[in-house]
């Protein structure tokens, strides 16, 4: 077939160039003899160039009409903006009718509270509310404005030299809230490309930061020193091009999610081993470990220069709200101009700074309350070390105590729902607020769920007893 | 939307340029200097690589001086700002304890609510003194008390929603509750102006966001329609749910919302909006129910109001109203309701006073003269602006507007200026705003007297001839009027 249509093709331009031989013959235009060789060859190339010149074939466009797209529109039905509210995912939270101290009362009736990370037992403390009085009679409540505009005002400033200086860092910076603390930070100096090494039980604000930031993530089991070596030595082995980027491993010093207690020395060694900055939130552990509260850096007895950024919230042990973020100048100085939850937002209002500042200074003056505070954490630990059915699973220096289910129920929710009805049944019936573990749907976390308990120094013997006895009569009605 | 005049353009580049081109002329030197320096990091990538903080150190510094300058009193009518000095040509500043009192069109204290209150005060103390300033717990485990509830229910009062939801910073409410809203498969289309928590909060939901011009209800149909008909990228899907995005009023251009033609839109194709009513709430409307009570909007018009208790009522924190539904819905999947610590109980004490006092439920018309007087301050203000010849953006009744500066040079120029005078003023640039449009902000509280007023307009004239910002002709001043009038009498 091929072969044929060669010699039809051959047979049709030696024609061609025959009919042209004929009348050029012999026909010379700059010493160069044109016969119809050169004609079918000059044609040739003309049909080349014209097809090359050409766009490459496409699809006819055709547009959707005005028409069209009417349907469309008139057809498309959205969801609806939230989905049916099934019964069983509701929570019931009591309401406080007094101060989150460790008495509180719900109900008309007087509780022992476990659920409020009051760990100093400062709620309720009346040289730190005194102290906001005289705040909020200079300031008002509100600061109205960022930091930027007007919205600095002397306490905050005073605040962060005080963090600083009780910490033994060169400078530090007040976010207004504790949660959006880390998730400002970790985009502030985390960006496309970078590498960030974290734990996979890190809390919602981490796991927002790490998504905000559009670095590279990579996640270590939890709590697990081998898992985080084989995971760094896997990121920086033969990688020439990882040297050049900005490394980071995001670890939490007490997990909010486990009560687990991160191995602050040994993450430093594998840091320095790896080259990696180390950024750690302290939510938990800032003002409760370590012999003057000073956190993990100084329970471990390492110099705090070693860890490169440091953020806690303030609404746990200081109990008064806000965060801050502490490090070298550099660090902190980088973020009042790109961290975006400390430049957009509004600034902490004064009296929760001036209230910041009474709780260090009680710390620094006191700080045999953080023996109390030991003593009560071990008197609950062992307690709760024979209760049927659950299992104690947090560090024995947490001041949250995590109970998880022995065997779990098979799935997270299931596991919440036995445990919420324990929680409520020790409420209800022998007046002690405990919480479990609730978990947004949005949360990545995997963890085992577990009853929360938040231990505080100003927690009597007798309260920590009361409790468990209550939990261990519950949990052996409810899981035997 | 501004139009830069030519002439203005070019100067403000050339500004720019050469500040650029000697900030990489120092850089290039200070690397030089740096070369045995960088050793010293020892494998570490720098923590700021190259450019990135290139703005920071060649051209925010020199004028560090203007910004978050500290005030040592309530952000009220008058404050006191602390003065500071710098040993090292404005890298470091160091406060000193001296204090200037000056005149405050700086904070967002729109209904005076920032400094003592006879009605709120009293009742804030008595709140903090019976709940302590924390409750250490988050909302959904120990943080609810019954300030909290009782919030909630006048906040849903107050706009008009069946029910609210609370969080204890304005930024966050934004960024935690549209997660929470819309995810993969959903579209955001986000007004070109909102605010930066919006823009991270829409980033963090994985939904995909499209822009729309700004406050053009023409524009939004067209985006909206193109997205309908195009569903999904590569998929083509329909979209899940379509939200769109608008504030109230917009802190940087001092322009209200054009609202009832994007609401018509919204209605038309089935969009869902959301309204952050973060500095109109009770700034604005007959009685301060912000923008939807002011353009006459019916609020259930709207799925979701977002508004913030920072700026009108002197507290801090934010809320989402919303139907019983979605507020049920949030509770049970927001995570800053799972994971933050719950509003400080004093702060909620702080607003409810101040909604009862707006109301007039306090037993005074106080509420309503604050209204009053805010409107009236802000019109009066805005139209003697405009008569010097200052190019001022923004629609009438709202409290915020923008005097335009454009170049880098006359923004520390205009601030300190304004400040020697014993007027504190707000002077935005980059980031906030867009490289070429830096401006002086005004924000008018109803705690301003009219003598305030006549002060601060004479100060900001002299300064804007001393500065070069009246890039308008000037109207024909009053007097010379009145001179022109006697004689004709």
């Amino acid at each position: 077939m091929a072969s044929s249509a060669m010699l039809v093709t051959t047979a049709a331009l030696d024609w061609v160039s025959a009919a042209f031989d004929a009348p050029l013959a012999r026909a010379v235009v700059f010493g160069i003899h044109i016969d119809g060789h050169l004609v079918v060859e000059m044609l040739l190339i003309a049909v080349i160039l014209f097809q090359l010149s050409r766009k490459s074939y496409k699809h006819p466009k055709k547009p959707l009409t005005e028409k069209e797209i009417d349907d469309l529109c008139e057809e498309w039905v959205p969801e609806p903006l939230c989905p049916p509210i099934s019964e069983e995912k509701q929570f019931h939270t009591p309401t406080l009718e007094s101060a989150a101290a460790p008495h509180t009362i719900v109900n008309g009736k007087e509780v022992v509270n476990f659920a409020s990370a009051n760990y100093l037992g400062l709620i309720g403390h009346e040289k730190i509310i005194n102290s906001c009085i005289g705040s909020l009679e200079k300031y008002g409540v509100g600061s109205c404005g960022p930091r930027a505009f007007y919205g600095t005002i002397d306490v905050h400033l005073d605040c962060e030299k005080k963090i600083a200086n009780f910490l033994g860092t060169p400078d530090s910076i007040i976010y207004s809230y504790g949660i959006s603390t880390i998730f400002s930070v970790i985009p502030a100096f985390c960006k496309k490309g970078d590498i960030i090494v974290a734990d996979e039980g890190v809390h919602w604000g981490v796991q927002n930061g790490l998504y905000l930031s559009r670095s590279t993530v990579v996640y270590f089991k939890h709590n697990d020193m081998a898992s985080l070596q084989s995971t760094l030595e896997k990121l920086t082995r033969g990688n020439k091009r990882a040297e050049k980027l900005r490394r980071y491993i995001v670890v939490e010093a007490v997990y909010q999610n486990s009560g687990q207690v991160a191995p602050l020395d040994e993450i430093i060694r594998l840091k320095e081993k790896y080259r990696f900055r180390v950024i750690l939130d302290e939510n938990h552990s800032f003002g409760v470990l370590g012999n003057s509260g000073r956190g993990l850096a100084e329970y471990y007895g390492v110099p705090i220069e070693k860890i490169d950024i440091i953020t806690a919230g303030m609404g746990n042990s200081l109990a008064t709200d806000g965060g801050f973020c502490t490090g070298s100048v550099r660090v902190v100085d980088h973020q009042r101009l790109s961290s975006s939850g400390y430049v957009f937002s509004a600034s902490l209002p004064p009296y929760l700074a001036t209230a910041a500042i009474s709780a260090v200074d009680y710390l620094e003056e006191n700080p045999s309350i953080l023996a109390t505070l030991k003593n009560n954490i071990a008197l609950l630990r062992k307690g709760l070390s024979d209760v049927a059915g659950l299992e104690v699973s947090s560090s024995p220096q947490s001041p949250i105590v995590f109970l998880k289910l022995k065997k779990s129920r098979g799935s997270q929710d299931k596991d919440l729902q036995v445990l919420e009805k324990i929680v409520s049944r020790v409420l209800h019936e022998d007046s002690v607020f405990l919480v479990t573990s609730k978990r947004s749907t949005l949360d990545k976390c995997r963890l085992p769920v577990g009853i929360r308990i938040f231990v505080s120094a100003g927690h009597s013997e007798s309260d920590i007893l009361k409790a468990v006895d209550s939990l261990k009569r519950v949990a052996a009605l409810e899981l035997e | 939307m501004v139009r830069l005049p030519y002439l203005t353009a070019l100067t403000t580049l050339f500004s720019y340029g050469l500040l650029f081109a000697f900030g990489q002329m120092r850089d290039f030197f200070r690397k030089i200097l740096d070369l045995w320096k960088s050793k010293n990091l020892q494998g570490y990538a720098p923590i700021c690589l190259g450019l990135e903080d290139f703005y920071t150190r060649r051209l925010y510094l020199r004028i560090q001086d203007c910004f978050n300058r500290p005030i040592a009193s309530a952000p009220d009518a008058w404050i006191d700002v602390v003065e500071r000095y710098s040993k090292d040509s404005n890298k470091t500043l160091h406060r000193t304890s001296k204090i200037n009192k000056c005149l405050n069109l700086g904070s967002y204290n729109y209904l005076g609510f920032a400094a003592a209150d006879e009605y709120c005060t009293p009742r804030v103390i008595e709140s903090l003194k019976q709940y302590s300033p924390s409750t250490c717990s988050a909302r959904v485990d120990g943080g609810t008390t019954k300030l909290h509830a009782e919030l909630e229910e006048v906040v849903a009062r107050f706009v008009r929603k069946p029910a609210a939801i609370l969080f204890g910073m304005g930024y966050a409410t934004n960024s935690a509750i549209i997660p929470a809203l819309i995810g993969k498969g959903g579209l955001i289309i986000s007004d070109s102006l909102n605010h930066n928590s919006i823009v991270n909060g829409a980033r963090g939901s994985g939904a995909t966001v499209r822009v729309f011009q700004h406050n053009s209800a023409a524009h939004l149909e067209e985006v909206l329609r193109e997205q309908i008909a195009e569903g999904q990228p590569r998929t083509h899907r329909p979209w899940k749910k379509i939200i769109v995005i608008i504030e109230g009023i917009y802190s940087m251009e001092g322009e209200l919302c054009k609202l009832p033609e994007i609401i018509a839109v919204c209605k038309k194709y089935k969009a869902y909006t959301y309204l952050d009513e973060a500095h109109s709430i009770g700034a604005i409307g007959k009685s301060g129910r912000g923008v939807c009570e002011l353009l006459g909007v019916d609020t259930a018009d709207m799925d979701i109001m977002m508004g913030t208790f920072t700026k009108s009522f002197g507290s801090c924190g934010g809320y989402i109203a919303a139907s019983k539904e979605i507020i049920q819905h949030l509770k049970n999947t927001c995570p800053a309701h799972f994971y933050a610590t719950s509003m400080s109980p004093p702060a909620a004490q702080q607003v409810i006073s101040a909604i009862k006092v707006v109301l007039g439920e306090d037993g005074s018309n106080r509420g309503a003269q604050k209204l009053a007087q805010i409107r009236d301050n802000s019109n009066f203000f805005r139209s003697e602006l405009h008569k010097m010849g200052f190019e001022v953006l923004g629609d009438n009744d709202s409290p915020v507007m923008p005097i335009m500066l454009y170049n880098p040079a006359k923004i520390p120029a205009f601030s300190r200026e304004c400040l020697r005078r014993n007027l504190a003023v707000v002077t935005v640039a980059f980031p906030a705003t867009p490289l070429l449009l830096a401006r002086a902000r005004i924000c008018i509280s109803a705690s301003h007297t009219r003598e305030d007023m006549i002060k601060a307009l004479e100060v900001i004239s002299k300064v804007g001839d001393l500065v070069g910002i009246k890039y308008f002709p000037v109207e024909p001043q009053k007097h010379l009027t009145d001179k022109i009038q006697k004689k004709l009498e």
